[in-house]
């Protein structure tokens, strides 16, 4: 099993045709579009409340001039929450365990967030770069320390997604596949197995939905310090 | 009760005739715009059988998922098939 423990996160192709295009496209087909009379069907219904009240928590810290980033902020809410916790039923893909697509999210956006601070505020978005009541004496060695806690924002936002995801999935895998082995042997430590498989799949469905919040909170929190 | 006669291509493909089917599929739309209309009306179809109703329950959602399921079984067949739980058997 160890040389195939990685391979869940190749990305599989079929005929030529990549299975992360049909991952990528799922959620998409798995929201049903609002209608425009009153009382909708339950799924439409769910599916507002969700949005609703999730922009109106991620966006009451940010002034006016950054609400039009509310589209922005929940469609990657609903998409990364949909990828992670699609990637969790049996032989599916994960596209967000592929570090390519987290820095494709990560950096143009914490880019763009930077550079509109630097263009409408230049003093405001350099002064983020020196907390208030720093001794002068360290002055300079905090601005440096500050910029580069800045400029590895976007990496740390990928890498955080992808890490937590990849992890999760070898956990389980590993795990899953030694309760297996064991099921026969030793029943007792395979029920021990068990119920550590049934803890951690609790874990990955919350951890699935909690790094997607993750991500977007950060980058409304950066968006907040620089709109 | 007799049913009024309906050209063949223009039948559902359930009431057509296996004697038929033939005519029925070189009758049909297989341009790129006929192939989207065809998935469209497929979409809306499930869709507002299962989903666009005022008490829909997880069933619409979870056949949805199953096929997804499968969808990625046949897609990742190729690298599964290679899987063993011993190295030397």
């Amino acid at each position: 099993m160890t040389m195939n423990l990685f391979n869940q996160f190749l990305s599989p192709t079929f005929l030529g045709l990549p299975l992360i295009a049909i991952a990528l496209m799922a959620p998409c087909l798995l929201y049903p579009s609002p209608a425009p009379w009153w009382q909708s069907n339950r799924w439409t219904t769910l599916q507002n409340w969700f949005i609703g009240s999730f922009i109106k928590q991620i966006l009451s810290p940010i002034n006016t001039k950054g609400h039009s980033w509310a589209l922005l902020l929940a469609t990657l809410m609903v998409f990364l929450i949909t990828l992670n916790t699609l990637g969790l039923l049996p032989y599916t893909f994960t596209p967000t365990t592929q570090l390519s697509l987290n820095m494709a999210f990560a950096v143009p956006l914490w880019l763009a967030i930077v550079i509109m601070g630097f263009r409408n505020s230049p003093t405001h978005a350099l002064g983020h770069l020196l907390p208030e009541g720093t001794p002068t004496p360290l002055v300079p060695i905090l601005i440096i320390i500050e910029s580069i806690s800045l400029l590895i924002r976007p990496l740390a936002l990928g890498v955080r997604l992808t890490a937590n995801l990849t992890a999760g999935h070898l956990l389980i895998q590993l795990v899953s596949s030694a309760a297996f082995s064991l099921l026969l042997s030793q029943t007792t430590a395979a029920s021990l197995a068990v119920s550590l498989l049934l803890l951690l799949t609790i874990l990955e469905i919350a951890v699935a939905m909690i790094q997607a919040y993750v991500f977007v909170l950060l980058l409304s929190l950066y968006l907040q310090e620089n709109v | 009760m007799a049913d009024r006669p309906v050209p063949v291509v223009e039948k559902r493909l359930m009431d057509v005739k296996l004697g038929e089917l033939g005519t029925w599929m070189g009758g049909r739309d297989f341009t790129p715009n006929g192939l989207l209309s065809s998935v469209r009306r497929g979409y809306e179809r499930y869709y507002n059988k299962y989903i666009n109703v005022k008490k829909g329950g997880i069933g619409g959602l979870a056949m949805l998922l199953a096929g997804y399921i499968t969808l990625s079984y046949v897609w990742e067949y190729n690298h599964i098939k290679h899987d063993r739980w011993r190295k030397y058997h």
